[in-house]
Formats: structure tokens, C-alpha cells, sequence
């Protein structure tokens, strides 16, 4: 049947609107189930190792780069100002704490483990499970959803802390090899001109990430539809959503902690 | 005893169920036929409660499914059944035993360290021994449907619903699956509703044959009578018919026939 595009446009807002009813009601269910205090630990502590353990040699190994780049960037951008490169260490520790440590770690875990999510639990609902779960006394969002979303809560920030720590290391590496800073300067140039606030404005970001990707990618994966394909279909937009929110939202979340004085 | 009056249930614009009514007795098994897409396996969702009807009510036990609230309540009335899914629906990152004992955490008060000979039990009752550690990937399709029988009766329900369980299974192993489902018959005394294509299975393990058309009842009654039902669609299916009054066509278009066969096509 041919749509005109007015006819096309309304049903794309109202299946939107459709989406975003569902996703709310998955989130609305998600905290109710929470409250009652029925938590699975068991199946907790098994999607902490997977998101956390299994993500932390790729979260690592983004940030160890990213702080060598800043570094060298940095390196290169003052040494051409200033004939000397200055402040390495306080960019690299500003931009990875404040901002790239969050948010690539986000970005990271939500290509890795969020894509995991969505095809896993996309994978069960298309073979029933889901419906089995029903029919054996327990219930989707309790027994998969909830694990889940703990372990991003409690793993993405700890993922993030890390991240920021092997990237400020790559960026000493770069600054001590290629620009001869000695590793006194590089520190003192981090703990003299950072506060305890700016760790906590990006620590702050990650419940908001983990909160996030982990909802997403479970919302996407518990109302598969399809076979195969279907599965196909909600990885992707799991994985893409959730990257696109991580930026949005971080610009939204880092207003909102300006606000707040946390800068 | 089951007891649905008038159910409706649709999906989006398209009506599955139009006012189904239908009695299922204590201790009898209904077999429920009936072409694909004509809201068999809809039906016994609805018994369960994954789906809510739109219309009409289903009583279990003088419970009706659509006024359970609390999650007691609903627990309740889920340990009441077993249910075995069209493609067994085990839980891949469990074992065998794991998953036969999976509902017993939330449908009993059973102790855990009682879940393994628990397991055994019921994996000996549909004739399996020896793989409580198996993953599911590693068993056969009929092994798969014997445990996720096992993991339907491991709660000891009074009602077991069976969706399509020979599908998919050679024909030796779809009648030693409706050899166990009588077996289990016998031994567990419950009320089993079965929906089915299968109609060797059907007349082997019916009380009675419900037959669904459109959404809706066509006949009920004892197997025999349905081998000799003078209704046209109840007939048209029971002998496996293309031709008759239930429509499934061979083409889903009406295509002009080519003159020259394939040969134009290619």
C-alpha cells in the first residue's frame, strides 16, 4: 500500500510515541521490581563479570591510546606555541576525567556488552524463553533485566575510574618518551590544577551512561520480533541508540553538574 | 477444570480468537486442532495468562485468570501448570538439571539442596538418565522435548499444556512422545489440554478432539467421532485435504497462467 508522506510521518511519530510508551513502562517495571527487593545476586555477579571483567582489556586499551594521542596532540600543539610543551598533564587528566573516559568507556561497553544484551535476550524471546520464564514463576525484568542493570551500575563507573587511570599512564608515557617531561612535572602539573570535583563531575556521568545503555539494550532485546533477522535488527539499534544517548545525554548531564557547581 | 466462556483475543487489527467457549474436564485430555494461524497455541497462552483476552473469561478452578492481581495470587495460579513450549524453549546458559528445577525456586518452597534427585526423578519419568549436566546445545531434538517435559511436570502441576509437541520429531519419536504423555497421564493424573497438527498423535492421546477454525470452535467430541465427522472443514482436516472449505491456498496470488510454462520466466 502506498502512504502519502503526511500519512507517513504520523505513523513514524506514532510508533515513536509507541516505542517510548514501552521503553517507560519497562523502566517503571524495572524500578518496581527493585523496590520489592527481590534481586537475583547469583545472575548479578555473573553480568558484572561479563560487562566488567570481559570489557575492562578493550575500556583499557581505548583509553590508553586516547591519553597517548592527547598527549601527543598537546605535546605538539604547545611545543608549536610555546616552544615548550606545557600543561600535558593537566589536559590529558581534564580531558580523560572530565570527559573521554566517561563517555568512550560508555561507548565501548555498549558496542561490547550492550550488543551482547540485545542479542541474547532478543535470542530468547524469538525461541520463547521469555515466555517461559512466565510460566515458571518469575518474571523477564526480574530475572534478566534487573542483573543486568546493577551490573552496568556498578561496573561502568568502576570501568571509567580505571580508564582514566591507564590513560592518564599512556599520556605519561608519550610526555616522558617524545617530549622528554619528567615524571614529577607531569604529576605536579595534574594534582596541582585538579580538584576532587572534577573526578566526581565525570564519576557523576556514568550512572547516567550505565543507566542508559544497559535499559536500551535490554528494552531492544525484549521486544525482538522475528527470527533471525529481528535479532539482527535489535542489536543494531541497541548498540546505536545507545551510543547516540550516551552523547546527547552527556551534554544534558554535564549542564545540569555546571549547574549544580560540580565543574 | 477449565472453563473458557466468549474469549477474544486480538493482536493489532487482526482478531485470533472470535468467542472461543470451550469446557476442559478434570483428569481428561482435549486436543485441540486445527490449521496453522487459527489460534490454537493463542488459546493456551490465554489459559496460562501470557496473553489477556479483549473479551470473555477464563475460570480455572474457580479462579478466573484476568482478575489475578497480587504476584501471590498469580504465583498461585501459575504453579497449578506445566507448560510445554512448541520448541522446548530451555534455557541455553543452564543445564539440563538446571533448567528442570528452574521453576521450583519460584513456584515452591521446596529446599534447594532437593533439586538434583528432584531432576533425576523427572528425567527418569520421560525416560532420560545420565544427562542432568548436558548443556541443551548438546542434546537431540527429541531429548530437548523430553526435558522440557520434565521441566513441565517438575512442579507437580494439575494442569499440563502442551503446544505442538511432536513438531519437528521423526514419527517414531512423535509416538514415544504421546506414549509419555499418556504415561504421564496415568501416573501424574492431571488435565492436559495438547494443541496439535499431528492427528495419529491426537486420536492416540485425546479424551476429546476440539476442533478451532477462524478463531473458533468447530466441534468437539470423542476421537472416534471425529474420525467419522460429517462436518466439511472437520472432515477436509482430519483427512488432510487441500481441497475443501478451509482455504489454504497454493499461491497467496492469483498469477495469470504463463503461456509457454517457465520459459517465459527465463
Amino acid at each position: 500500500m502506498i502512504q502519502s508522506p503526511v500519512g507517513g510521518f504520523g505513523r513514524l511519530v506514532l510508533d515513536a510515541a509507541e516505542e517510548t510508551g514501552r521503553f517507560a513502562f519497562l523502566v517503571r517495571s524495572t524500578f518496581g521490581w527493585m523496590a520489592s527487593g527481590k534481586i537475583e545476586w547469583r545472575q548479578t555477579l555473573i553480568q558484572m563479570a561479563r560487562v566488567g571483567v570481559d570489557s575492562l582489556p578493550v575500556t583499557a586499551m581505548t583509553a590508553f591510546f586516547t591519553g597517548m594521542v592527547i598527549a601527543l596532540q598537546t605535546g605538539a600543539s604547545s611545543k608549536h606555541f610555546f616552544n615548550e610543551p606545557l600543561f600535558v598533564g593537566t589536559v590529558v587528566a581534564f580531558s580523560l576525567v572530565m570527559e573521554l573516559a566517561p563517555v568512550m568507556t560508555a561507548i565501548v561497553v555498549a558496542g561490547r556488552a550492550g550488543a551482547a544484551i540485545a542479542a541474547e535476550l532478543g535470542t530468547m524471546k524469538v525461541t520463547e524463553q521469555l515466555d517461559a520464564l512466565y510460566t515458571l514463576g518469575t518474571d523477564p525484568i526480574r530475572y534478566l533485566v534487573i542483573p543486568r542493570f546493577i551490573a552496568f551500575m556498578l561496573v561502568l563507573p568502576l570501568l571509567t575510574v580505571a580508564s582514566d587511570f591507564t590513560g592518564i599512564f599512556g599520556g605519561y608515557l608519550v610526555a616522558h618518551a617524545k617530549y622528554q617531561i619528567p615524571a614529577t612535572v607531569y604529576w605536579h602539573d595534574i594534582v596541582n590544577n585538579m580538584e576532587i570535583r572534577h573526578f566526581v563531575h565525570g564519576f557523576l556521568k556514568t550512572f547516567v551512561f550505565a543507566a542508559v545503555v544497559s535499559l536500551v539494550s535490554c528494552f531492544k532485546g525484549v521486544t525482538t520480533q522475528g527470527g533471525a533477522e529481528g535479532v539482527g535488527k535489535s542489536t543494531t539499534s541497541a548498540v546505536v541508540i545507545s551510543m547516540v544517548l550516551v552523547l546527547v545525554l552527556d551534554y544534558f548531564a554535564t549542564a545540569v553538574l555546571n549547574a549544580f557547581g560540580i565543574t | 477444570m477449565i472453563d473458557a466462556e466468549g474469549v477474544v483475543k486480538r493482536f493489532g487489527p487482526r482478531t485470533i480468537l472470535r468467542g472461543i467457549d470451550l469446557r476442559v474436564e478434570t483428569g481428561e485430555t482435549l486436543v485441540i486442532i486445527g490449521g496453522s494461524g487459527c489460534g490454537k497455541s493463542t488459546f493456551l497462552k490465554c489459559v496460562i495468562g501470557l496473553h489477556h483476552p479483549e473479551d470473555g473469561k477464563i475460570i480455572v478452578d474457580g479462579i478466573e485468570v484476568a482478575k489475578l492481581k497480587t504476584e501471590a495470587e498469580i504465583a498461585d495460579y501459575r504453579r497449578r501448570f506445566g507448560y510445554l513450549f512448541q520448541e522446548g524453549a530451555l534455557f541455553d546458559s543452564l543445564t539440563v538439571w538446571e533448567n528442570v528445577t528452574f521453576g521450583l525456586r519460584y513456584l515452591t518452597d521446596i529446599p534447594p539442596f532437593r533439586y538434583r534427585k528432584i531432576a533425576s526423578d523427572c528425567l527418569a519419568l520421560v525416560g532420560l538418565k545420565d544427562i542432568e549436566d548436558f548443556k541443551p546445545a548438546e542434546l537431540s531434538g527429541g531429548m530437548k522435548k523430553r526435558v522440557a517435559l520434565a521441566r513441565a511436570i517438575a512442579a507437580q502441576p494439575s494442569y499440563i499444556l502442551y503446544d505442538e509437541p511432536t513438531t519437528g520429531l521423526d514419527p517414531i519419536m512423535s509416538d514415544v512422545i504421546s506414549d509419555l504423555i499418556l504415561d504421564l497421564q496415568k501416573q501424574l493424573k492431571v488435565t492436559a489440554i495438547v494443541v496439535t497438527h499431528d492427528m495419529k498423535s491426537a486420536y492416540k492421546v485425546a479424551s476429546r478432539i476440539a476442533m478451532f477454525h477462524e478463531g473458533k470452535v468447530l466441534e468437539v467430541a470423542q476421537p472416534d467421532s471425529i474420525k467419522v465427522s460429517v462436518h466439511p472443514c472437520v472432515r477436509q482436516f482430519v483427512d488432510g485435504k487441500s481441497e475443501g472449505p478451509i482455504k489454504m491456498k497454493l499461491k497467496e496470488f492469483e498469477a495469470e497462467p504463463a503461456a509457454n510454462g517457465l520459459k517465459n520466466v527465463w
